[in-house]
């Protein structure tokens, strides 16, 4: 049906445009690429749990580092390190761009025994995580309607 | 999908790699789970785990059941390093090294430690494809260590069997060994063959160091006196069927880099040998890399010197082998023992030099050598040059490790972010070619329950209430104990936003407790269009666009839930109010666009 298609291309255009922009604007970079292709037909959810996971390490992680931070007398920066460094992992490895440049920053705190800095660090990293998740739903959402509409996700070429 | 013809190379009917068994560890699940992706993508067979125990474990338990591991190298439980060394120790398998750590002293350390290879987080596909390489490669190392010049008879018949490698190096035959000779033609033969003669040959089965094993070849080892101990008496004595006396000299020479990496606790047997097989944590010093006890029972030192050379080792990095430059005094007397007939263990060829004399000294270099046999061949080339100056042995052994280091740097960038990566490869097929029979589809269905292929697999078997599906009950489990084993697949075919919950916790009683269960979110049921939604793990959409993943325990008794509603419900006050606590001016959480200040960064 011709208004059909309209509206999918329509929905694959933006979904397009979306995805584009996220790269553009330093939320994704080529790990993020990376997953999308790793996904296919029998795996059509596969991002999507990966990302789900990732977000919950997130949580996680700054939990319990937020808990080490919590006295100023008796910060456990070993634990702080630990966790920054499991986070730099997870969030580079699904492509988490700016998640994992605070998290090099983040690091540096912690090597100097920086409180305040990994403090600092700390709400970065809580507020960059949330704001790409909200994003990354978003895209969801796109892909949720351009299936709904009968169209296909476009394989979207980064440059 | 990967074309498995294609890396088989002439022979299309040969499935290697895939199926090629793999174990991964790693304690984030997130870099698991994409880890598991890319390895099935590879054609890969599967086993996924988030604990280094339990990886060990699952390893023991199913001897011959894997063919490589990649480990990432910080864990909670237990140092990838350690792994790395047990794995190496007890089953001889090849261990990739992988951490978002590229710090050239950890990628040394996976070096020195004997890991095949170095990956740098975020692992690329294209690095994971290739790792079937370091199986044949170690499966032929093995092989060459199959006799030497005096064992003549059966040996010799071994050899002929075994495909003598060499073509890496592509210097072939330097050996001038009788034995060696009758292997020409046949290995010229078998190196124009297809691979599928050369990959059956390989899948042979090798020897396994049980605790058992290796606790008689301990106690053979004090038996004789570490003097006398050499791999033909400890044959003997140890009266295993099946056993070789190479497979006692390879295991005996890494024996040996062990007791030394004990930090020279030379006597005590026992005690080391209750924490060597044991998996506990010997406190190790970085020795230098000699193998002092080795030399010391070669009888090529006076044994009051090895004291004083171990005393002297203690405390000094392993890199001082690398760089020839700031050799002591001490080191440096080591490398005036010539001895054409280097005795390590009886001077029989595990160093990949059959015979004693023209050996093959550039079968040294090819790629990445194995496992502990690293330092030990450079020792070795040492030794054997038999050349009155030290200059040229150290600048051998600097040309060596250089190349050596060569290679890792070579196969540890492989990974960097972004480096010269193009996006979005076209040539990257999606599509999976019909046809094709794996054994496990993409993405964990559940006839990936391949992962768990093994039959025989104990572990699996105690807990009946490990299923894939819905009700994963765990009120069998001491809660606050509860570390996660290799987590199951989610099936795919219901999953949408379903994510595995790892509550992984610091175990203490590993040794009852080997496998644990997985908690894991029940299944969501399939909607007939949209995508289906794990009514578990909600991913509240709607049009503001804010988003709350918030997941749920399902059959977790009230005790588990407690815990983690706690550890969720109050996740955000945590940081806030500490934030607070710190006069940190909070972040709007509504997040708006406009006064973020967005980079143009190209891409």
């Amino acid at each position: 049906l011709h208004a059909m298609n309209t509206v999918v291309a329509q929905l694959q255009r933006r979904f397009q445009d979306y995805l584009v922009s996220l790269y553009q604007q330093g939320f994704l970079d080529n790990q993020f690429t990376e997953l999308r292709k790793l996904q296919d037909e029998g795996t059509p959810d596969f991002v999507a749990e990966v990302v789900s996971l990732f977000f919950d390490d997130c949580s996680k992680l700054i939990n319990s580092m937020s808990r080490s931070l919590e006295r100023p007398e008796n910060v456990d920066f070993k634990q702080v390190d630990s966790g920054v460094h499991q986070l730099k992992g997870s969030s580079s490895s699904v492509g988490a761009r700016r998640v994992k440049n605070v998290c090099i920053s983040f690091k540096e705190c912690c090597d100097v025994q920086n409180r305040e800095g990994c403090l600092r660090c700390l709400q970065q990293v809580d507020y960059e995580y949330k704001m790409l998740k909200t994003k990354l739903q978003d895209l969801f959402n796109l892909e949720q309607q351009i299936v709904q509409a009968g169209g296909a996700i476009p394989q979207v070429n980064i440059n | 999908m990967l074309n498995p013809g294609v890396v088989g190379g002439s022979s299309n009917s040969d499935p290697f790699p895939a199926g090629l068994r793999v174990l991964v560890v790693d304690d984030d699940p997130t870099c698991l789970m994409i880890l598991e992706r890319m390895l099935r993508t590879c054609l890969y067979r599967v086993t996924k785990c988030n604990r280094a125990e339990i990886a060990l474990t699952l390893l023991r338990k199913n001897k011959n059941g894997f063919d490589i591991v990649i480990s990432d190298v910080h864990m909670p439980d237990m140092n990838g390093f350690k792994l790395l060394e047990h794995v190496g120790l007890e089953m001889d398998l090849p261990v990739i090294m992988m951490s978002a750590d590229d710090s050239k002293s950890v990628v040394l350390k996976g070096v020195t430690h004997g890991a095949v290879d170095y990956l740098i987080k975020p692992v690329r596909i294209e690095a994971l494809k290739n790792i079937w390489q370091h199986v044949v490669r170690k499966k032929r190392n093995v092989s060459e260590h199959s006799g030497s010049v005096e064992e003549t008879g059966g040996d010799r018949q071994q050899q002929q069997q075994h495909r003598d490698d060499d073509d890496d190096g592509g210097g072939d035959n330097n050996s001038s060994s009788g034995n060696n000779e009758g292997n020409l033609r046949k290995r010229k033969e078998e190196e124009q063959g297809d691979d599928k003669e050369d990959t059956s040959s390989l899948k042979k089965p090798r020897v396994v160091w049980s605790v058992e094993l290796h606790q008689q070849f301990v106690a053979a080892v004090n038996h004789l006196g570490v003097d006398k101990a050499v791999p033909k008496k400890i044959l003997e004595m140890m009266n295993v069927q099946g056993l070789t006396r190479e497979n006692v000299a390879s295991h005996l020479q890494k024996y040996r880099i062990y007791l030394k990496r004990l930090g020279g606790v030379s006597q005590h047997q026992g005690n080391m040998n209750h924490s060597f097989m044991t998996g506990q944590d010997p406190s190790y010093g970085q020795l230098n890399g000699f193998d002092l006890q080795g030399l010391a029972t070669a009888g090529h030192l006076p044994a009051q010197s090895l004291a004083q050379l171990q005393a002297a080792g203690l405390g000094r990095s392993s890199s001082s082998l690398i760089k020839p430059g700031t050799m002591s005094v001490d080191q440096r007397s080591i490398f005036t023992f010539q001895n054409s007939k280097s005795r390590f263990g009886d001077g029989h060829g595990q160093m990949m030099m059959n015979g004693g004399s023209g050996n093959k000294q550039t079968s040294l270099l090819h790629g990445v050598p194995t496992g502990h046999m690293r330092l030990q061949q450079q020792q070795m080339a040492g030794m054997r040059v038999a050349d009155p100056s030290m200059q040229q042995q150290q600048s051998m052994l600097s040309r060596r490790s250089l190349l050596d280091d060569a290679v890792v740097v070579r196969n540890s960038s492989r990974v960097l972010p972004g480096a010269t990566h193009s996006v979005f490869n076209n040539s990257f097929p999606l599509a999976s070619p019909p046809g094709m029979s794996v054994t496990d589809t993409k993405g964990g269905s559940s006839s990936a329950t391949a992962a768990f292929c093994n039959p025989s697999y104990d572990i699996l078997n105690n807990f009946p209430q490990q299923q894939h599906h819905n009700n994963n009950r765990v009120n069998e489990w001491d809660l606050p104990n509860m570390g996660m084993v290799f987590n199951s697949h989610q099936d795919t075919t219901t999953a949408a936003f379903s994510a595995s919950e790892a509550y992984s916790s610091s175990s203490t009683h590993k040794k009852k407790r080997e496998a644990e269960l997985v908690v894991e979110h029940g299944q969501n049921q399939q909607q007939p269009q949209s995508r289906s939604v794990n009514p578990m793990n909600q991913v509240y959409m709607n049009g503001g666009g804010s988003v709350r993943v918030k997941t749920e325990t399902v059959t977790c008794p009230p005790q588990a839930t407690t815990m983690f509603h706690e550890q969720y419900s109050n996740q955000e006050d945590l940081l806030s109010a500490l934030l607070k606590q710190e006069g940190f001016p909070l972040l709007d959480s509504e997040f708006d666009f406009e006064g973020y200040s967005f980079d143009n960064i190209p891409v």
